[in-house]
C-alpha cells in the first residue's frame, strides 16, 4: 500500500512537470504567430519604437490594404489555377496506374511498382536544370502552365504508392460479380473501382494539395514575373519593394497563411490525417 | 492444349489493358524524372553558361573537381549535421508530445491542434517570418533579451550560430508531423495493451518504456529514414533565410548547386553537383535502409 501511495505521488509530479513542458511548447509554437499578427497592425516605426510584443497603439490596417490593391490577388488565383489543374490531372493518372498494378496479374508488375515507389527519395534538384531548359524549349518559361508537369511528377510516387494498397483493400468478390455481367476492365474502373477509391483520392488530394501549394523550388525557378508566380512567391515580391517594413512583410505573410488557416479550422481532421498520410502507409 | 492458349490470350489482353493504363504515369515520369535524371549526368560532363549554344565537352574533370571541391563536401557535412540533429530533436520531440497527447485523452485537443499550426505554413512563409522575427534589431529574441536588461543577439549572423539556429527553426516546423506520425502509431497498439498493463500494476513510465517503446520502434525507424532523406535534401528555408551564408556557413548541397546553377549560370559544373548529391542521398539511404532492416529480422 505504501509502495501504491509513492507510486501516485510521483505519478502526479512526473504529470504536473508534463504539463508544464507541454505548456512551454505551446507557447513555443504560438510565440513566432503571436509576433506576426500583432505586428502587422502596425505602422512602419511604430513597431521599432514601442517594441515588438505591445499591442498596436490602434489596429492599423493600411498594411492590408496596400497588399490587397497590389498582385496579391494575382498570386492567389494563379495558386489555385495551378492547384486545380495539377491536382486533377494526378489523381486520374495515379488512380489509372494504380489498378493495374494493384489487381492485375503480370510479369512487370512488380518491377514497374518499385520503380515508381523508387522515386521518393528522389531529391527535386537532380531534376532541375534539365527540366529548366525543357521549359524553355516548350516555351512555357515564365507561365503558369510550366509548374502543372513537375507538379504532378513530385506527386505520383507517393500517390501511386497509398493508392496502390488502398486498392488491393478493395474485396475481390465485386470485380468477380461484375465481370460476370459483363463488365469489361475499362469499365470496372470507371464504375466500380475508381469510385469505390474515393476516400483514398480524397486523402492523396490534401496530401498532394498541401504540398503544392506550398511548393517553392519549381515556382522558383521556373517563373520569372510577378503575373506568372503562386502565392508562396508573393513575399518576394513585396520584399523587394518593402524590404525594411516589417509590418507590412508580416501583413503578407498574414495573407498568404489565411487560406490553408481557415481550411484547416473547417477539415482539421480530413487534413491531419491527410498531410501524415505518406508516412503513416510507409 | 485449348485451354492453354486461351490462357494465353487472356493473358496477352491483360497485358494490353495494363499498359494502357501505365502509359500516363510512365510518360510523366520519363518525361519529368528519368530523362532530367540522365540528362543532369550528361550536363555534367560539359562546361556551359545553360543558355548559350556553345557546350565544350570536358570529360570528367567537373566530377574530379567536383571530388576536391571543399566546399561541397562542407556543405554535405553540414546536411549531415542537420540530418543527425533533426533526427535527435524532432523524433524524440515529436514522440513525447504524441505521448502526452494519448495518455491525457481528448480534453488535450487544443494542443495537438496548435502545436499542429506550423506544419501548416509554407518553408517560404517560415523563411521569412523567422527572418523578421530574428532580426537583430526589432526582433523576437532580441527583445526577450532586452527586456532581460540584455544585449541585442543576433543569431543568424552569426556564423558560429546561424546552423545551429537553422536547425531549431527546422525542428519547430517539422515537430509535430513526427507528432502526429507517433500519434497515427499509437492507434494501432491495441487498447487492451494498455489495460492488461494497468491491471498487471504497470505505471504509466513502465507502460511507456517496456510496452509501448518497443511496439512503436518499427514506426520510429521509418520516421528516422524520412527525416534522413529530407534533411539531405533540405533547401527553400535555408536559401530563404540566409542563401548559405554567412560566409558559407548555412551551405548546404542543394543550395550550393542552386547557386552554382541559376547565380553563377555555371550549369555544367551545377549538374555534376546535382548529380553527386543524387549518388549520395541513393547510397545513404538504401545502406541505412540496410541496416535498419537487417537489424529488425534478428
Amino acid at each position: 500500500m505504501e509502495q501504491y501511495k509513492k507510486n501516485k505521488i510521483k505519478s502526479r509530479i512526473c504529470w504536473v512537470i508534463a504539463s508544464i513542458l507541454a505548456v512551454i511548447q505551446l507557447l513555443i509554437a504560438i510565440l513566432p504567430f503571436f509576433f506576426m499578427v500583432l505586428n502587422s497592425f502596425k505602422e512602419k516605426f511604430e513597431m521599432l519604437t514601442k517594441g515588438v510584443f505591445t499591442l498596436p497603439d490602434t489596429f492599423y490596417i493600411d498594411n492590408y490594404k496596400e497588399v490587397l490593391s497590389g498582385k496579391f490577388f494575382t498570386f492567389f488565383l494563379n495558386s489555385v489555377i495551378v492547384l486545380l489543374v495539377a491536382l486533377t490531372i494526378l489523381l486520374l493518372v495515379a488512380a489509372c496506374a494504380s489498378y493495374p498494378l494493384s489487381r492485375f496479374k503480370f510479369k512487370l508488375n512488380a518491377p514497374i511498382y518499385a520503380l515508381i515507389v523508387a522515386c521518393m527519395s528522389i531529391p527535386v534538384h537532380v531534376t532541375l536544370i534539365p527540366i529548366f531548359k525543357m521549359t524553355r524549349s516548350m516555351h512555357l518559361y515564365d507561365t503558369i502552365w510550366s509548374l502543372i508537369g513537375p507538379y504532378v511528377a513530385m506527386g505520383v510516387p507517393i500517390s501511386v504508392f497509398i493508392l496502390t494498397s488502398f486498392m488491393k483493400g478493395i474485396p475481390k468478390e465485386i470485380e468477380e460479380s461484375a465481370e460476370i455481367d459483363g463488365c469489361n476492365k475499362f469499365k470496372m474502373f470507371t464504375k466500380m473501382i475508381f469510385p469505390l477509391s474515393k476516400p483514398g483520392l480524397s486523402t492523396l488530394a490534401i496530401y498532394n494539395g498541401v504540398n503544392m501549394w506550398n511548393e517553392f523550388s519549381f515556382a522558383y525557378t521556373l517563373t520569372q514575373s510577378a503575373e506568372h508566380r503562386t502565392l508562396p512567391l508573393a513575399v518576394w515580391e513585396f520584399r523587394g519593394r518593402y524590404s525594411m517594413n516589417t509590418p507590412m512583410i508580416m501583413a503578407v505573410l498574414v495573407l498568404t497563411l489565411l487560406p490553408m488557416l481557415i481550411l484547416f479550422i473547417f477539415a482539421q481532421d480530413k487534413l491531419v490525417k491527410g498531410m501524415t498520410a505518406g508516412a503513416v502507409k510507409g | 492444349m485449348k485451354e492453354n492458349s486461351l490462357q494465353k490470350s487472356r493473358q496477352r489482353e491483360t497485358n494490353k489493358v495494363a499498359a494502357v493504363f501505365l502509359a500516363p504515369v510512365m510518360l510523366i515520369l520519363v518525361l519529368y524524372v528519368f530523362y532530367p535524371i540522365v540528362n543532369t549526368f550528361q550536363t555534367s560532363l560539359y562546361e556551359w553558361n545553360g543558355i548559350s549554344a556553345d557546350k565544350i565537352f570536358i570529360g570528367i574533370s567537373n566530377w574530379s573537381k567536383l571530388i576536391k571541391d571543399g566546399n561541397f563536401w562542407f556543405a554535405f557535412s553540414n546536411n549531415i549535421k542537420i540530418m543527425i540533429l533533426s533526427i535527435c530533436i524532432q523524433i524524440p520531440l515529436g514522440l513525447a508530445m504524441a505521448t502526452f497527447l494519448d495518455f491525457a485523452g481528448k480534453k488535450t485537443n487544443v494542443f495537438k491542434v496548435i502545436w499542429f499550426i506550423p506544419m501548416l505554413v509554407s518553408s517560404v512563409a517560415i523563411g521569412f517570418l523567422f527572418t523578421y522575427a530574428l532580426a537583430t534589431k526589432g526582433g523576437m529574441i532580441s527583445s526577450i533579451s532586452n527586456f532581460f536588461g540584455g544585449p541585442n543577439i543576433d543569431l543568424l549572423g552569426n556564423p558560429s550560430t546561424a546552423l545551429y539556429t537553422i536547425i531549431a527553426i527546422i525542428a519547430w516546423q517539422f515537430t509535430p508531423f513526427y507528432m502526429v506520425y507517433c500519434m497515427a502509431a499509437y492507434t494501432n497498439i491495441s487498447p487492451e495493451v494498455f489495460e492488461a498493463a494497468r491491471i498487471d500494476g504497470a505505471t504509466r513510465g513502465q507502460y511507456f518504456w517496456k510496452i509501448a517503446l518497443p511496439l512503436l520502434t518499427p514506426s520510429l525507424k521509418s520516421a528516422a529514414i524520412l527525416s534522413m532523406v529530407g534533411s539531405l535534401k533540405y533547401f527553400d528555408l535555408i536559401y530563404v533565410m540566409t542563401n548559405g551564408g554567412p560566409g558559407r556557413s548555412t551551405e548546404l548541397m542543394a543550395t550550393y548547386m542552386y547557386k552554382l546553377s541559376f547565380s553563377e549560370f555555371n550549369m555544367g559544373y551545377g549538374s555534376a553537383v546535382a548529380a553527386g548529391m543524387f549518388l549520395l542521398i541513393s547510397v545513404i539511404a538504401l545502406f541505412t535502409m540496410k541496416v535498419i532492416n537487417g537489424k529488425g529480422e534478428d
